[in-house]
Order: structure tokens, then sequence, then C-alpha cells
């Protein structure tokens, strides 16, 4: 579904990327865990065209989409929940969510979807017409996941959906991520949660300095000794 | 009632008239700002080309014969609507838009360019003198006592009490219910997570800009015809108004560019009518300066929203 190959990303003169090969399956979860700084964000957000690749192709379907603009590459059929959430905070919730379903023009299809994610996260339907900005953290999360799916996504990606969230939010969130799966969407999934991500991920890949360095599945990676001392303490 | 009280009514009308046309041409600055946070120097050059539209429009239906008023001022204003337009669209494009994303002083020193660039273009094609409006609209209602001071409400300024309510109703209509609105207010906060959603921001950039020129044209036909002589200087002045309107509300936000706008026309009105007229724009750029040392963020100014 989603292929990376040799892709590099530079910062004006500084190298984020290094030649990174991925591949996501069609419905498989995919989990990249890393150190801070070491590249997961901007691994994503290359992808999404910002910044764009300096070398190497990216393939969405088969499609080679490493040339287009971030809003061409992101009406395809891929959604990103984004580091820090990015809600938009004076928007209400439901504005919020009709953001996201923006290019959705069958009507009947958005209100089912509007429906869907509703009763994916009924705290948001409590929610509705209150200002984004004034929610609690985990409800900005979920909000920020709705918006995605709001989308229509077959592809998403999530960066980093757990942070600074209380355990038991957490969970719900990993649950949501579980019932996506099951309704066909693909996820690419960034997290420090290393311990979460993998036992939930049908294959994960390790980023560090910008380099992909290590690639398994998600239960050969949780007992992988090197990636238990580094990301899953010890 | 005093005489007293009929003059202040007097200034507080006069105030609420010019204030309400700085509102128009202040929305302007805020929105540019609000999404793309930069200030539009070239404004009151598109606010002036708005008047010279009005101008050719209505001499050229005068000069033709045309005696409905309605049809006339209809015409003016959706032709300037139109033409101004364009200009707003085309400056964001050929100024701006290769320049974006780079050091933030660059786009401002091109829009100082712009603004010269069309202050010079406007002069050299008409002339820089002085152009009289043809006077369509004159009289109005006179109330007060008998002998003493009477309070005089043109119609031409009930004329322009009624075109700024129903801009600002229609734009806040579209700003708060339709679709394109909540992406213009979606762009404003954060343009990348916008262009995340595919929204192509670009769009969207344009159509702020076509906006704020078409507000500016409303009010450069408004004020063409109140002040009844129009020149290529004017956008100038009228331009850095607007800007101090929009700075005292708060940039950025569109009722502060309305409430800023009033308050400085009620202002100025004041000063003239208490003191000297020529005091005016003292302390409309008394006021500019106060404001930045002392209350940057203005009046209605954006709440910084806590990100959690
Ligand atoms: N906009 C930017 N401009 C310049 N350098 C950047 C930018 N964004 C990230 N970097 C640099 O690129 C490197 C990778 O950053 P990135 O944000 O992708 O890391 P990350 O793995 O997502 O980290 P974290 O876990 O802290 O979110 C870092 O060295 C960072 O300083
Ligand atoms: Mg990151």
């Amino acid at each position: 579904m989603l292929e990376l190959r040799n892709v590099s990303a530079h910062y004006g003169q500084i190298q984020a990327l290094h030649d990174v090969n991925i591949q996501v399956g069609k419905g498989e979860i995919v989990s990249l865990i890393g150190a801070n700084g070491a590249g997961k964000t901007t691994l994503l957000m290359t992808i999404c065209g910002d910044p764009k690749a300096s070398q190497g192709e990216i393939l969405f379907e088969g499609e080679p989409i490493h040339l287009q603009s971030t809003s061409q590459i992101m009406r395809k059929d891929i959604a990103i929940v984004p580091e820090g959430r990015r809600i938009f905070a004076r928007l209400t919730v439901e504005e919020n969510l009709h953001m996201g379903g923006f290019f959705l023009d069958d009507k009947a299809e958005f209100a089912h979807l509007e429906q869907e994610v509703y009763s994916l996260f009924p705290r948001l339907l409590e929610r509705k017409h209150q200002r984004a900005g004034t929610m609690s953290g985990g409800e900005q999360q979920m909000l920020a996941m709705g918006r995605a799916l709001m989308s229509k996504p077959r592809l998403l990606f999530l960066d980093e959906p757990s942070l600074g969230l209380a355990p038991i939010i957490i969970q719900q969130i990993f649950d949501i991520i579980e019932k996506l799966r099951e309704r066909g969407i693909t996820v690419f999934l960034v997290e420090q949660n290393a311990n979460q991500a993998l036992r939930l991920s049908d294959r994960g890949y390790v980023i560090e300095n910008g380099r992909i360095v290590l690639e398994d599945t998600g239960a050969n990676l949780l007992t992988n000794e090197e990636v238990r001392k580094a990301y899953l303490g010890g | 009632m005093s005489e007293q009280f009929y003059y202040f009514l007097q200034q507080i009308l006069n105030g609420v008239t010019i204030g309400s046309t700085y509102a128009l041409i202040a929305i302007g600055y805020t929105m540019v700002y609000g999404i793309i946070g930069m200030i539009n120097f070239a404004h009151g050059e598109v606010y002036m080309i708005g008047s010279y539209a009005a101008f050719f429009v209505l001499a050229g239906l005068a000069m033709l014969g045309f005696d409905s008023l309605a049809l006339m001022l209809i015409a003016a204003f959706t032709l300037s609507i139109v033409i101004t337009s364009a200009y707003g669209w085309s400056i964001e494009r050929v100024a701006y838009r290769p320049l974006r994303g780079g050091n933030r002083l660059i786009p401002l020193i091109s829009a100082i360019g712009m603004s010269i660039f069309l202050q010079n273009f406007v002069r050299l094609a008409q002339g820089s003198r002085d152009i009289a409006m043809p006077s369509l609209i004159s009289g109005g209602w006179v109330i007060g006592p008998v002998d003493g001071f009477n309070v005089t409400l043109s119609y031409m300024q009930v004329i322009i009490f009624v075109v700024t309510f129903i801009s600002m109703s229609v734009l806040t209509a579209f700003i708060s219910k339709s679709k394109m609105g909540r992406a213009c207010r979606a762009c404003a906060e954060d343009l990348g997570m916008a262009n995340l959603l595919g929204i192509n921001t670009n769009k969207v950039i344009s159509i702020t800009f076509v906006i704020g020129a078409a507000l500016a044209a409303v009010a450069g036909v408004l004020l063409s015809m109140y002040y009844g002589v129009i020149n290529p200087y004017l956008g100038f002045m009228a331009g850095l108004k607007a800007f101090t309107a929009a700075v005292l509300g708060g940039i950025g936000s569109i009722p502060g560019a309305v409430l800023g706008g009033l308050l400085l026309g009620i202002t100025e009105a004041i000063t003239a009518g208490y003191f000297s007229s020529e005091y005016k724009d003292v302390v409309a750029f008394g006021l500019l300066c106060f404001v930045l040392l002392f209350m940057p963020t203005g009046i209605l100014g954006k709440p910084e929203v806590e990100k959690v």
C-alpha cells in the first residue's frame, strides 16, 4: 500500500532522513519506534510532502507521490493525526470534524461517517458544540483522530497518539487503533510507548539518527535484546 | 435637549460614518494578517482603486444619461468590487506568494513597493489632481430645535450605515456558516494543518485577499461619494487609518477590526468637533503608538488558547 524507496529528507542543509526503505501492506499496523529526534515525525511528514523527499521515491498504491504537493497527497485516502494533535482550537468540535471531511461531497456518506466517528468517540458527540481548545488532552487526541477519520482514509498515520495522556486514555486509544484495523484501515504508527505499540503491530521499524536500523515483526521486536534495552526499559 | 447634546450627537454620527468605512478597510488588513501573518501595506491602494472604479462607473453612466440612482449604485458597487478584487488577487499572486516561506521582512518590503507602484500607476494613468465625483445623493434629515444647533443625518450617511451593515452581515454569515469560511478560520489557526487535511491553502489565501479587496471596494465607493473628491494619494492615509483601527481592535480579529474602526472614527470626530480637525490625525496616530506600546494585542486581540 505504501512504499518508501531510498528516501532522504533535508531541513535546509541538515539531513534528517538517510536512505529510508519502508513498506506498509494493506490492512497492517506498522510501528515506527525511535528515540527523541531520531526522525520519526520527519519520516511521516516527508510522506505527506512536507518536507519533500530530497531523494528516493514514495509510492502510494503504486503511484509515485513524492513530487506532489501536500494538499494533493492528503486528498488521496491518506490522513494524519500529527504530532501535538494540532486541532483547530477556536473551532468547535463539530467544525473540526467537518474540516476533516472537507472533500467528502456525498452527503449521505458524510453523515454516515460522522455517525461512525461519534460512535467511536462518544465524548465528541457530547461536546459537539464546544470549542476544541477548551477540551482536555485526551479529548483533543480523540478529536484529532476523529478529524482524520472523517476524510475516510485507507491509510492512517498516527504520530505519538499516547503522548502526555493518562494510562486509561492510552488504553482507549490503542483499543480504537485495534478497531480501525478491523475496519480495514491500514495504520502506520509512531510511538514512544514502544511496548504497547509493538504488541499491537504486525511489523515494526526502528529508526536511529534518521536511518532505519531494524525491521521485524512486532512480536520479534518485543523480544529483541537491543530493542528491549533501548526502547522498552530493559 | 440641550444644544451640547445635539452637537455631541452630531460628532458621534460623523464618527460612526467614517468609522464604519475604516472598519470595512481594516477587515482586509486583519484577515490577511490572520492567515499569513503579514501586513498588506498595499491594501490602502486597493481601496483607492475601488474609489476610481466607482468614479468611472458613476461618471460614465451619468454621461450616458442614466438617471436611475439605484441602478447606478448597484453598477458602481458591482464593478468596483469585481475590479478591485482582481487587483487584490493579483497583488497576492505577483508580489507576495513567490516570497512566502522566507524571511518575514521580505513580503513586507514587497508590499510597500506594491503600494508605491499602484499609487504611481494611478497617478500616471489618471493624473494627480483631485477628481470630483458626480454628486448624486444630497440632502438628509435634520433633527433638533428650531434655533440653535441641528443634527444633520445626510442620506449619504444612511447609505453608508446600511451598506456597511449589509457587507458585515454577509461577511459574518460567510465566515461563520459556509464551508469555505470555516476553512478560512481553520487556515488562520494552523495553515500547515489545513494543508495536511488536503485543503489547498493557496486558494484560501487568495480568497482572503479577494474578500479584503471587495470590502475595501465597498468602502471606496462609499467614501468617494461621501467626500466628493478622489485622488491617487487617498489610499495612503485611509490605509494607515484602517491599519490603526485593525491594531486597535486586535489584529487578526474581525470583530476587533469593526470595533477598532468605530472607536477610531468616533475618536477622530470628537477631536475634530471639540478641538480642531487639524488634530484628528495626530490623535489617531497617537492612539496607534499608544496601542502598539501598551497593548500590542489590541482590545479583542487573540487570547492565547492553551495547547495541551
Ligand atoms: N522544521 C525543522 N527544521 C529543522 N530541523 C528539524 C525540523 N524538524 C525536525 N528537525 C530536526 O530533525 C531531526 C528529527 O526530528 P523529528 O521531529 O523527526 O524527531 P522525532 O523522532 O519525531 O522526535 P520526537 O520523539 O521528539 O518527536 C531532529 O534533529 C530535529 O532537530
Ligand atoms: Mg516526533
